[in-house]
């Protein structure tokens, strides 16, 4: 196939539209070509070279993230040559901080060493907080590699948990920078960059201060966007475990844009909150509130049955005694004073189909217009 | 909204004004700081505070706190003059041209300047901007509803934006930014004293028919029922005897809570029906605990009316019931059988009678919400209003003169007080105060003082502050921001041990009953 824009990958003819890059065909394809630093609607930085392939007559392997689709390009996505850059560049990040997953030791050599000194770092004698949840860790087992291969690099900073939501665990940073883009490029809240040069590079915010000390809001991006386990949420670390919980997606209950929502359910309660990606409104995208206010849901504090005021104190009553009493007052009262003499607030909290109860009993039981609800306050 | 939250990136130009967007709508603040960063987006922030997204902003303009029409008047003054204005859009899809042009003539940007304190020439600038865009849009929230002359705030930013264009069009409209998750559904589903569901006027005898037919009743009434800010003075007056309150907690978001204390105090009987014991729910005869929302199957509508799906997670803390289960029980109890299999079989009934949604059913918004209007299950929904028409056919311009607030500064309440959220807390906090962290974040009522005024009052950041209006006093700590302008302090309302409201002034809008929370005098003085 030598058409204007068609591009071959792997042997396969692909067409292409301008703008495309070689990874967004091969995405577009269901050919897949693994990523680390790729940030969907950030711009593409090539960072982490992890999607590099291989063109026909280019001199050397190119980043297909930031490689634009060429008329008759010849790619190959798997050849020897970007298999063996690509373990390499695994090879290297395993060995560059606390990844023990069981990945780290499969080569023979101290295994029990190592875990002992990330024992120690994490204070923890588990595995890895994101061990099953972990981009690197899924491509480390797909290209069958171990940290071994180099000398494990010393970590150089300390563990952050100062703040309330979120741990930065700088061990396990592979510096792929989509905590930085998901900051800057998505949510624009600007708190975070890259800091210093070289070898001591690290993420930092405002003037390497914790996050609680700069501009950060605690929106989360960050944590959702981190492939590895620098970022995790505080109670979720170690606490969940991906193969513990399921996910029902449903729809934020704090302001009006109606972001949609995963609640990650394990033991039957909701334990985490992630933001569904690719589709509005907010393609993943979530605030401090819905990421983590979630806590009233399994709190002691709720009511768990109907309560009964007597003599200035409540008692529990089961339903029918309570809905009985409810309804000989109401019906009492519109007998004695007239149907314009109740009022009920309806709610901005509850469903669409809960309101439309509420306004079918006001008008059609209570036989009043006088419903309204907070939208005024 | 008129328009989507996506559209908000196809703007040239948008204009935010009383919404606080990074705090309370942080989501859909990022379309806008993005349409910034990556688009050359031009942003105009008008406010009484220095908020974040002014700096996101090309010009900022502060006002006077409640002067709001007369800067709109000022700009529509500058469009006009300069011969600006989108002179096919007026001729073809409006009407009142002619009033509004001759009320705001008077609204020079110096006469403007006097009322609002914004710099003429500054007025100016954005008036151009505006009215320059291809496709601008109008972002607000509260700051422009909640005063005793909101609508015709509202009334004034329509006007503002027919009168350029920017209406039915990809990236334009005027857009409210809707605080709570289904303000919009409640609205749509009836919740309110003069429509049905979709907004049938409940005074047309037509539409009542309609009903009695769908519900298999007689005599609905077709009166104008009280609105929330209506009841509260009728309960105070002994004419209200018994009110149902499904998760609404007045006695800390009500205006005066002293006085809507009382007037609570004074029904027969009140039934709260809720997830928490909330202010409100503790004065109640009785409490019926509800369902929360990851407990519930149903829809929420949101902002941008776009219908999604609400999905039950997890299991119920105990006995408790869902909030549509509990109300059909009431109600069959009193006389009318209300049985529904599921909260589907309600969404079933829902859409017979709500013209807007009849087209929406749980299976074409399992993936993907549907905006309303969704007139039958072919209409793809409608992402934007009023693209050839309006409603009612041609838009009507409302000339509209600028009045001033109810309450003025004066020797003894020397400074202006609005009122607020914060991004870490939420409404009267009885959800996000369970939340450690966020509590962490937003530990204790504040008063946001700007640097001038704290040296003035002789105020240390950290310390406690009495702050006093003619209702009521409360005690808070102070926070000396450059986000305050001198003479202007701010309080959030989310704190019931220190509650904004008990200041607030319940001066309402003649006819939305908005109370005026953005604007009261008030007093500082050393907390004792």
């Amino acid at each position: 196939m030598t058409t204007e824009n068609t591009i071959s990958i792997n042997g396969n003819g692909f067409s292409f539209k301008p703008g495309d890059t070689i990874l967004d065909v091969a995405r577009k394809h269901d050919i897949d070509i693994p990523t680390l630093c790729h940030l969907k609607g950030a711009t593409p930085t090539g960072a982490c070279r992890m999607c590099v392939v291989e063109v026909e007559g280019a001199r050397t392997l190119l980043a297909s993230c930031a490689t634009p689709a060429a008329a008759n390009m010849v790619v190959e996505t798997e050849s020897p040559k970007v298999v063996e850059t690509r373990k390499m560049l695994l090879q290297l990040l395993l060995a560059s901080g606390n990844h023990n997953c069981a990945i780290s030791g499969s080569a023979g050599s101290d295994w029990t060493a190592f875990q002992l000194k990330v024992h120690k770092d994490d204070g923890s004698d588990e595995l890895c907080p994101v061990w099953g949840d972990c981009h690197l860790q899924e491509l480390a087992y797909r290209y069958q590699v171990s940290g071994e291969a180099f000398d494990s690099t010393e970590v150089s900073y300390p563990m952050e948990t100062v703040n309330p939501f979120i741990v930065r665990d700088f061990s396990r940073c592979i510096l792929c920078g989509r905590c930085v883009q998901a900051c800057n490029d998505v949510q624009v809240n600007n708190a975070i960059n890259f800091g210093y040069r070289g070898a001591p590079t690290k993420i930092v915010a405002a003037e390497d201060k914790p996050l609680k000390d700069s501009d950060c809001v605690f929106c989360g991006e960050c944590v959702q966007a981190c492939p590895v386990g620098a970022l995790v949420e505080k109670d979720a670390r170690y606490a969940v475990r991906p193969w513990e919980t399921t996910k029902v997606r449903t729809t934020c209950t704090y302001c009006g844009v109606g972001c949609q929502v995963h609640l990650h359910i394990q033991g039957g309660k909701v334990v985490k909150v992630t933001g569904v990606e690719d589709l509005s409104p907010n393609f993943g995208s979530l605030c401090v509130k819905g990421r983590f206010g979630f806590d009233f849901i399994h709190s002691p504090e709720r009511l768990k049955a109907p309560l009964i005021k007597k003599n200035g104190q409540f008692r529990e009553a089961t339903w029918d005694e309570a809905l009985d009493l409810v309804a000989d007052k109401l019906g009492s009262i519109k007998d004695a004073h007239g149907a314009d003499s109740i009022g009920v607030l309806t709610s901005a909290r509850v469903t669409n189909e809960e309101n439309y109860i509420a306004n079918k009993f006001t008008r059609a039981v209570l036989k009043t217009n006088n419903i309204d609800h907070c939208a005024r306050l | 909204m008129t328009n989507t939250i996506g559209c908000i990136e196809k703007a040239d130009v948008i204009l935010v004004t009383g919404s606080n967007t990074t705090e309370n709508h942080p989501v859909l603040s990022s379309y806008v700081k993005r349409a910034v960063k990556f688009r050359g987006t031009k942003v105009i922030v008008v406010d009484p505070r220095r908020i974040k997204m002014s700096r996101f902003a090309d010009i900022y303009l502060r006002q006077n706190l409640g002067s709001d029409v007369a800067w709109l008047n000022g700009m529509m003054n500058v469009i006009i003059a300069e011969g600006l204005h989108d002179q096919n859009f007026v001729e073809s899809r409006t009407e009142g041209f002619e009033e509004l042009k001759k009320t705001v003539e008077k609204y020079t940007p110096e006469y403007v300047e006097e009322i609002s304190g914004i710099p003429a020439e500054k007025l100016v600038e954005a008036a151009r901007l505006y009215a320059n865009a291809k496709a601008a849009s109008i972002l607000y929230c509260m700051g422009i509803t909640q005063h005793s002359h909101g609508t015709d705030n509202v009334k004034s930013l329509a006007n503002l934006a027919m009168l350029c264009g920017h209406m039915g069009i990809e990236g334009g409209g005027v857009n409210p930014l809707r605080g709570q998750n289904n303000v919009q559904g409640a609205c749509d589903m009836g919740g309110l004293p003069n429509v049905y569901p979709a907004y049938q006027p409940v005074t047309d005898p037509a539409i009542a028919k309609k009903f009695e037919d769908a519900w298999g009743v007689t005599g609905l009434s077709t009166n104008l029922g009280l609105k929330v800010t209506d009841m509260i003075p009728k309960a105070h007056d002994g004419e209200l005897k018994a009110l149902y309150i499904i998760g609404e907690n007045p006695l800390v978001s009500d205006p005066d809570l002293n006085h809507a204390e009382k007037s609570i105090k004074n029904l027969d009987f009140l039934v709260v029906q809720d997830i928490f014991m909330t202010e409100t729910a503790e004065l109640a005869d009785v409490v019926l605990p509800a369902k929360c929302f990851a407990e519930k199957d149903g829809t929420f509508s949101n902002t941008e009316r776009r219908v999604q799906r609400v999905r039950t997670a997890v299991e119920p803390p105990g006995d408790v019931w869902d909030d549509w289960k509990i109300t059909c029980e009431i109600g069959t109890r009193m006389g009318l059988p209300m049985a529904y299999a599921d909260s589907e079989a309600v969404f079933e009934e829902l859409r017979t009678v709500t013209p807007s949604y009849a087209g929406i059913t749980y299976d074409r918004i399992d993936q993907v919400g549907i905006p309303w209007p969704c007139l039958n299950v072919e209409h793809p929904g409608t992402p934007i209003l009023h693209r050839d028409q309006f409603t009612r056919g041609k838009g009507l311009f409302h000339a509209i003169d600028y009045t001033p607030p109810k309450e003025q500064a004066d020797d003894e309440f020397p400074l202006y007080l609005t009122t607020g959220r914060l991004l870490y807390q939420y409404h009267t906090g009885s959800m996000t105060m369970k939340t450690a962290g966020l509590n962490d974040r937003a530990p204790e009522c504040i008063v946001e003082i700007s640097p001038a005024d704290a040296a003035t009052y002789e105020l240390e950041d950290g310390e406690k502050v009495e702050v006093a209006s003619r209702r009521g006093n409360i005690n808070a700590t102070v926070q000396i921001s450059t986000t305050a302008v001198t003479g202007t302090v701010f309080i959030p309302f989310h704190f019931a041990e220190a509650a904004a409201n008990k200041l607030t002034n319940a001066a309402l809008d003649p006819v939305s009953g908005i109370p005026e929370y953005k604007v009261c005098a008030v007093k500082l003085s050393k907390a004792a």
